[in-house]
């Protein structure tokens, strides 16, 4: 019933999503193009920290990376080729992945989130601070990506978008899969006991690394799709506070669902597109609304209901720990 | 001789990354919770220092009522939001803090403006000592030196010698036990939390004079006081201390030295060391 | 069950709230044959003064000429982009796909004029910088509906070289940011310095936004340099300034800079900025009609004193009603229109300037020296200074 339920929702959302440019003005289709990057964002992070239970505060390095691989790989004029600078902007970030993964993975807790922030700071300290790649003031992509098929252009925004969709729909399976592979359940149940896991004869930390890894690429994979889009990348895209804010899409959405990554990083991006119409002094009301709704709804949007029932059946909201 | 200075200089820097950086660690050592809103009670003091100092006319009267200010905000940040924290997850700590940086930062912009603003140099510590025959120092800066080894000392002696520090070291290490002996947890938490928040505004009112007061200020702050706690150790003010001082150099030599790098080089200075103490100099692993 | 319909129902709300607001504007846009000019500048953030001083120099100008442009009246479409690089392809889409607006104005922060210029020159819709100086705009990335009215990085500080040469400098170090405003800024410098026949000893960079000059300013005492040049501006410029002083350097080592070091900084920065000298396309006591009637107006109107930024909004709006006047407010034929936006000769306060080849102003650049809280302009260090705009295909 339950699954019946999700399948024929998921494909509400995708023919919507299929549709949606039949409707919209360019504008709108853009603004759902990003989100959907983001979304591809949002479930790479999901695989650490809601299935994993690792909290990573510097995911947006993965994503800078890829994202700056492509601006250095695209010629000066002309488009770069789709086939050749897509692979090459996934392996950078998995390569970063893997090297700050050997030193993160052995630290756990508050620890974890600390030394993941500041190797991500000095990715970003990096690319700001040398001229490898333009400095801080970052760097143009003359022409978005060829994909070398007639009739494919991704410099038309609604083939882009659609490229976009596809992908998207893609991660959601291939995460789907491997969270049901023997490789995912191990995942879930380091989350849930990582010292059980250990003693039953799992290599621990190797999981966690790969998990590290596979997220950092899928972050690849958005960042590589935002810069494309963009045409210009810039050390911000690294900053912390955008790994902050993908972590608020998550808890928004609610983790540990691949379903709740999406409804998060949709309801961010449009919450932020509302907010900043009403007053310039936005983020007030976007830190506020962060910190009502961790104190009220930990379990954020797909765990609504519960945490409505559960409140009211106790009469306390003190009390509802979801540790 | 230039080379002393430049030692100097590193030495300052470090004590006064310490002062802030010890409220973090502090924090999280003691309570667990990890706090992102620290930078911005950096920002807060530094903004106290000039509105403070605009008013009364005097740093010397700013100081003593911004601490003050600062203290009640954070009992009142303790009592209102942190003190929900302690049993949830770290994830949520982040993002409420996360969420608190957002408001402190607009309301600072809406009552302050985003103006850069500098605070006046007390008369007294205005003059500068001659070191080499173009080369002055500033006595400000040797004053702030001075403050934070006197904080530094005055904490050891606190948490290791008192009576209130004995409760805290036993709150920290066993919450249950402490509790049943008769320590009241959730005051000592909201002390230590309080007193966080004084530290880092502090720090930031005393660093205001020389290092001016602009919007997102707190922000540079934050992420060098987590490395400080990375290579340090959580919840060791030892750690800490020694942390400020190695990033004091790292930083000073390394804009001299190697200026393409200088950002870097304080995260290499964090790599190298995790790569040797997972754990941090003086953490317990 | 019920879960997963309400968030396909939520979703499908938004989605639907969304899409009526994508028509919105076509219909507003049937009712009216407004010119829609977009803002794009910090309202918020770092910037934020700049911005509003930008907008208000707009507006005189746009008072002065009767609310209109080209005959046709004005409908503003504003957008603050916080200064932020990261969203800065995001807001300016907002303008000119979501509102549609006939010209483009924006941005103070180089790093999202960049942005700017790329949708710009993507979209051939038409844009007119008010203040950013980033060199490429109107050098490699130079086209012909992309204008400005401020400066190229490389203006202010070129003049700088010949003014610190004939003073008697011939050894000087640099000190600056390591980041585009900086490094053309110092690189111009150096370009005119070294032309003149002096030698730079040390070119020093810290990473943006960084303050902590304690270091530098040690080496700049034992390097013992004839000068310094620096290029600093807003909180990093009033920090390094009462750094320098009270490190003793200020009457040692006479310290230079172009005008962004004391534009707008000189209350914060007291004693400290006294006596130095700066070079910039405008200054306090420039006497000419224009210019007195232009403070006076803005003054009058908004409270304080008009600045550089000021100027260069107030230009945006003389440039467009100057352009527009000519070919009667119509964007019919764009080749038309750039040719009569390259024409006006734009009566500023800062004096009259044109519009070189590569669309950047042709401008006198002063010499400044700070008394009290002004930049008292003493001369000017290059007369009608133009951009090399290296790199510029319009040129020939």
């Amino acid at each position: 019933m339950r699954t019946r339920t999700l399948v024929l929702s998921l494909l509400v959302g995708a023919v919507a999503l299929a549709l949606f440019p039949a409707l919209a003005e360019r504008f709108y289709v853009q603004l759902l193009t990003k989100i959907m990057i983001l979304s591809i964002f949002a479930l790479s992070l999901d695989l650490l920290v809601g299935y994993t239970g690792l909290v990573s505060l510097g995911h947006a390095a993965y994503f800078g990376v890829a994202a700056y691989t492509l601006a250095l790989a695209a010629p000066a004029s002309g488009p770069a080729n789709f086939w050749l600078s897509l692979p090459l902007s996934l392996a950078a970030s998995a390569i970063t992945a893997l090297v700050i993964g050997a030193f993160v993975v052995r630290a756990s807790g508050v620890y974890f989130i600390m030394v993941t922030l500041a190797f991500a700071q000095m990715v970003y300290y990096f690319f700001h601070d040398t001229r490898v790649a333009g400095g801080s003031d970052g760097m143009y992509i003359d022409t978005r990506p060829s994909i070398g098929i007639a009739a494919v252009d991704l410099a038309d925004d609604l083939h882009f978008y659609y490229l976009v969709l596809a992908l998207l729909a893609g991660v959601f399976f291939l995460l789907a899969l491997i969270l049901r592979s023997p490789f995912g359940r191990a995942l879930q149940g380091i989350k849930a006991n990582e010292q059980r896991m250990r003693a039953l004869g799992f290599a621990t930390r190797r999981y966690k690394l790969a998990a590290f890894v596979l997220a950092g690429t899928l972050a690849g994979l958005a960042g590589y799709l935002a810069a494309a889009k963009e045409g210009y990348v810039n050390p911000e895209l690294m900053a912390w506070h955008q790994s902050g804010v993908v972590l608020m899409m998550l808890i928004l959405g609610g983790m540990g669902t691949l379903f709740g990554a999406v409804i998060g990083t949709f309801s961010y991006v449009l919450l932020q597109e509302w907010f900043s119409t009403l007053t310039k002094h936005w983020p007030l009301l976007m830190g506020c609304f962060i910190i009502v709704t961790v104190l009220l709804f930990p379990q954020g949007l797909a765990g609504l209901p519960q945490t409505l029932v559960a409140r009211w059946r106790s009469g306390v909201g003190e009390k509802d720990d979801d540790a | 001789m230039e080379w002393l200075i430049q030692v100097l200089n590193s030495v300052q820097y470090g004590l006064l990354l310490f002062l802030v950086a010890s409220g973090l660690t502090l924090i999280f050592g003691i309570m667990g919770v990890i706090n992102l809103a620290h930078g911005s009670f950096y920002m807060i003091g530094a903004y106290l220092a000039f509105s403070l100092t605009q008013w009364t006319g005097n740093l010397w009267v700013a100081l003593p009522l911004g601490i003050i200010l600062a203290a009640v905000l954070g009992l009142l940040l303790e009592w209102l939001l942190i003190g929900r924290l302690y049993r949830r997850d770290h994830l949520h700590q982040v993002l409420l803090t996360f969420g608190l940086i957002l408001v402190f930062e607009e309301l600072r912009s809406i009552t302050v403006g985003d103006d850069v603003h500098s605070v006046v140099i007390p008369a007294i510590l205005g003059g500068s000592l001659p070191l080499t025959e173009n080369l002055s120092y500033p006595v400000y800066r040797l004053f702030i030196s001075a403050v934070c080894l006197a904080l530094a000392a005055a904490m050891y002696l606190t948490i290791q010698k008192t009576r209130l520090g004995m409760m805290i070291r036993a709150g920290a290490s066993n919450p249950e036990m402490a509790q049943s002996l008769g320590v009241n947890i959730r005051w000592i938490h909201a002390l230590v939390f309080a007193a966080g928040v004084a530290l880092a505004a502090f720090a930031g009112m005393i660093a205001a004079p020389v290092s001016s007061v602009f919007p997102g200020m707190g922000n540079q702050v934050l992420i060098v006081c987590f490395v400080v706690v990375v290579i340090g150790g959580i919840g060791s003010l030892k750690g800490a201390l020694v942390a400020s001082l190695l990033i004091g150099f790292a930083d000073t030599f390394g804009k001299v030295l190697v200026p393409e790098l200088a950002g870097v080089a304080v995260y290499l200075l964090m790599a190298i060391v995790l790569l040797f103490r997972p754990a941090g100099l003086f953490g317990r692993v | 069950m019920t879960t997963r319909r309400r968030f396909v129902q939520q979703l499908g709300a938004l989605a639907s709230a969304s899409a009526v607001g994508a028509l919105a504007p076509t219909f507003a846009r049937a009712q009216s044959a407004k010119l829609r000019v977009g803002l794009m500048l910090p309202y918020t953030g770092t910037y934020a003064a700049l911005g509003t001083a930008i907008t208000q120099g707009f507006n005189i100008a746009l008072e002065e000429n009767g609310g209109k442009l080209g005959g046709r009246d004005v409908e503003f479409f504003t957008v603050d982009d916080e200064s932020e690089p990261a969203k800065a392809t995001d807001n300016a889409n907002r303008l000119v796909q979501r509102d549609k607006v006939d010209v483009l104005i924006g941005t103070v922060h180089s790093g999202v004029v960049m942005a700017m210029v790329k949708i710009a020159r993507d979209t051939g819709t038409l844009l007119v910088i008010p203040n950013a100086g980033a060199n490429a705009a109107t050098r490699s990335q130079c086209a012909p509906n992309i204008f400005r009215t401020s400066f190229t990085n490389w203006q202010p500080a070129h003049p700088m070289g010949k003014v610190m040469y004939e003073r008697g400098h011939r050894k000087v170090v640099t000190l600056t940011w390591k980041y585009g405003a900086g490094e053309e800024s110092v690189e111009s410098f150096k370009e005119a310095f070294t032309k003149q026949g002096g030698a730079i000893v040390k070119e020093m960079y810290l990473p943006f936004p960084n303050v902590e000059f304690q270091p530098f300013i040690t080496e700049i005492a034992s390097l013992r340099p004839d000068a310094v040049f620096v290029f600093f501006a807003g909180g990093g410029a009033v920090k390094f300034t009462k750094d320098y002083a009270a490190a003793g350097l200020k009457d040692k080592i006479p310290l230079y800079g172009s005008g962004f070091l004391t534009d707008g900084t000189l209350e914060a920065q007291g004693a400290s900025a006294q006596g130095l000298l700066t070079t910039l396309h405008y200054g306090d006591g420039i006497e000419n009609a224009k210019n007195k009637q232009f403070r006076y107006a803005y003054g009058k109107k908004y409270g304080v004193q008009a600045d550089v930024y000021a100027v260069q909004g107030y230009d945006a709006c003389l440039l467009l009603a100057g352009g527009l006047a000519a070919v009667k407010g119509s964007f019919g034929d764009k080749k038309a229109l750039y040719g009569a936006l390259e024409k006006v000769k734009i009566d500023s306060p800062r004096g009259v300037w044109t519009m070189s080849k590569a669309h950047n102003p042709i401008q006198d650049i002063y010499l400044r020296r700070v008394e009290g809280n002004a930049n008292q302009v003493i001369g000017i260090a290059w007369k009608a200074l133009d951009d090399p705009a290296n790199g510029c295909k319009m040129q020939a």
